[in-house]
């Protein structure tokens, strides 16, 4: 077993787990304050990465030349490119059925998925094919110990980071973060105090959307190739990190990230079926031993 | 091609098949008060019409194997409809039972006729491994049932979900059964007859469960678990039955599939299959079985239909239009969620397909 767990395995996992935090988080909050798997979700990442490789060429075209703002341009745009789609997403699909039976809900979210993946992919300047994604930033490697770190693995944990040390503060210390917690515990009691609901999903949704868009640039530059369907497995298996955190717990999303990063990047280089399959019986086993998730909170049935 | 004869026969066909037979069902049901009568000679009437124009040629081999394939997918929907529709559970895995089922008849039938090609009663051999199909699948009903007792909802559906992946990845690295190239060479054993009498069957079968005590218990569970379980019904039980027989009908349908199209292919089953399946139940209405069949025919004709107009213009415009079709089928499920979501038959059933007595 030495020879799988690593240094080398433990920086690669680390490196996955920031994307799926990002994409965690997103799914998580939304959870958290509409009870709704947004099964969409998975593709507003896709379209990050989409819309950060049509920013990279026009910016490249009309500016000139890869460099360090020129990244920052392009990751805000695919933030925006995220934020937006999600917007819409949440203004036009979800928020009419927010009253109906939850499942309908569910099954939009499987078609807006649906739509969003066949339109990219039947789009004649996108297609269906894998696109290589350029290199915003020219690639450059060093070694830590016994391990070669490129330092794509230090954009990736700091983008990360910093998006998650201002979720925290934002969720924590603003007034905007403390509607969404009052929205997430009591929806009826939070409009009695006069906070606007729907504002405040709708901000919800903007900012996982905006997180999911970053993952897709930081994916797309990590592992260099983008299509439409990309976003289906990250999607789920981001997903499942939420639940495994605990549904609904923002901390929770980040720390079953890392632990679904390293878990799959051990089992790939144990054996690649096992890498594949890892992320659902991750999910079985957790459902069926510890529903809540590790830092879920118990709550009770209500009658 | 000229119409009219071809008008002509199907009239003809019709008045000398299906009306007497629908009086004769008739006259028998209002005699003895029951459906069954009326809802076997009406199928009888629909299958003997179908089939003549099939072998007489008004329908051509094209226009057979989409009432097949449309027949294939009554059988999956009604199947997903008692448990999602009826039972109230959400399964997104649908298709991961269909593959099991046609897998084990598929390896089973190709492996016999590779080592023997005169088996005797060939054919009763393939009905023996369409319902081995079915068994196996109905193992991973009770199964997969278990999680069930557990969980509602959402993770319910992605607990099937995950398991129609887990399925598929298993099949894409199985390489005795072909791994990602699909299980090849299998018989053409699937006609129109068996997947006529296997459609048929399920919703014998179901309508009959839905009417019966236990279907009284699977109706109460979609509608209150907590207070059908205060009423004495195992709730656990009843879940895992519903998924047991869901998954086993299912089995079969894929077993047809198999047989009918030559292969089994991984992707087939994967998540898309299962959503196509989801939409015709939510398309036609959740726990109405006329509204799965009418949706399966309706929706498979359309995907056929499409596809042909689709593929016309993309020659015409050189443009990939073909995936335009998925993003039609998204918008329609979109659609029906926004602006009827209750599908489109709602909670209401065929009278065929009640008891004379009930009235919804």
């Amino acid at each position: 077993m030495g020879s799988i767990i690593n240094a080398q395995q433990i920086i690669n996992g680390l490196q996955l787990g920031s994307i799926y935090a990002l994409i965690a988080l997103g799914y998580t909050m939304v959870y958290g304050i509409v009870r709704l798997i947004n099964f969409a979700h998975g593709d507003f990442y896709m379209i990050g990465a989409y819309a950060a490789y049509g920013a990279f060429f026009l910016f490249n075209a009309v500016l000139g030349g890869a460099g360090g703002p020129m990244a920052v341009a392009t990751l805000l745009f695919a933030m925006l490119a995220g934020l937006s789609i999600a917007a819409l997403t949440n203004r036009f699909a979800y928020r009419p059925l927010r009253y109906k039976p939850k499942l309908s809900s569910l099954i939009t979210a499987i078609g807006v998925s649906m739509f969003i993946e066949y339109v990219f992919s039947a789009t004649p300047f996108i297609g269906a094919s894998f696109r290589a994604f350029p290199a915003i930033i020219p690639q450059s490697l060093f070694k830590i110990g016994s391990a070669t770190v490129s330092n794509y693995v230090v954009i990736d944990l700091a983008v990360a980071g910093t998006l998650m040390i201002g979720l925290t503060v934002l969720v924590k210390w603003t007034k905007l973060g403390k509607a969404m917690r009052a929205v997430s515990q009591d929806k009826d009691a939070a409009r009695l105090m006069g906070i606007d609901i729907e504002k405040v999903i709708s901000a919800t949704f903007m900012i996982g959307g905006a997180f999911a868009g970053a993952a897709g640039l930081l994916a797309g530059m990590t592992y260099p190739r983008i299509f439409p369907y990309m976003g289906i497995l990250p999607g789920l298996k981001a997903f499942i990190a939420a639940v495994l955190g605990g549904i609904g717990n923002i901390p929770g999303a980040m720390l079953g990230a890392y632990i679904m990063g390293l878990a799959e990047t051990f089992a790939s280089a144990y054996n690649s079926l096992l890498g594949e399959g890892i992320a659902f019986a991750i999910l079985i086993l957790v459902l069926l031993v510890r529903p809540r998730g590790l830092l879920g909170e118990k709550t009770a049935d209500k009658i | 091609m000229e119409y009219k004869p071809v008008l002509q026969t199907l009239k003809r066909i019709g008045s000398w098949i299906v009306f007497p037979l629908l009086s004769v069902g008739d006259i028998v049901g209002r005699k003895t008060g029951r459906n069954m009568p009326r809802l076997t000679l009406a199928a009888l009437g629909i299958y003997l019409y179908i089939y003549v124009l099939g072998s007489t040629g008004v329908f051509n081999g094209y226009v057979m194997h989409i009432i097949n394939l449309s027949l294939i997918y009554v059988a999956l929907a009604a199947s997903l409809n008692l448990i999602n529709g009826i039972t109230g559970q959400f399964s997104l895995g649908h298709m991961g039972f269909a593959a099991v089922g046609a897998y084990v008849s598929g390896t089973f039938t190709t492996l016999l006729f590779k080592l023997n090609p005169s088996v005797p009663g060939a054919y009763l051999v393939f009905v023996g491994a369409i319902v081995a199909g079915g068994v196996a699948a109905a193992l991973m009903g009770v199964l997969i049932g278990f999680p069930s007792l557990r969980l509602k909802g959402d993770y319910l559906a992605i607990v099937t979900l995950g398991f129609g992946e887990i399925i598929r990845t298993i099949l894409n690295n199985i390489s005795y059964v072909g791994g990602p190239r699909g299980l090849l060479g299998i018989p053409k054993f699937s006609n129109f007859t068996i997947i006529f009498a296997a459609a048929f069957l399920t919703i014998l079968v179901i309508r009959n469960l839905v009417h019966s005590s236990h279907g009284r218990a699977f109706l109460a569970i979609r509608e209150n678990e907590l207070a059908a379980e205060l009423a004495g019904i195992d709730t656990t039980r009843y879940k895992v039955l519903s998924f047991a027989i869901g998954a086993g009908f299912a089995g079969v349908a894929g077993g047809l599939f198999a047989h009918l199209l030559q292969m089994a292919h991984p992707t087939q089953y994967g998540f898309m299959g299962s959503v196509m399946v989801l939409i015709m139940v939510y398309a036609g209405g959740v726990g109405s079985l006329t509204g799965s069949i009418i949706a399966a025919f309706s929706l498979t004709f359309l995907s056929e239909g499409l596809r042909g107009v689709l593929d016309g213009l993309g020659e015409l415009t050189n443009l990939p239009l073909g995936d335009l079709r998925m993003v039609i089928y998204a918008l329609l499920l979109i659609l029906i969620m926004l602006f009827r979501t209750e599908g489109l038959m709602g909670n209401k059933e065929s009278k065929l397909l009640m008891l004379p007595e009930d009235k919804r």
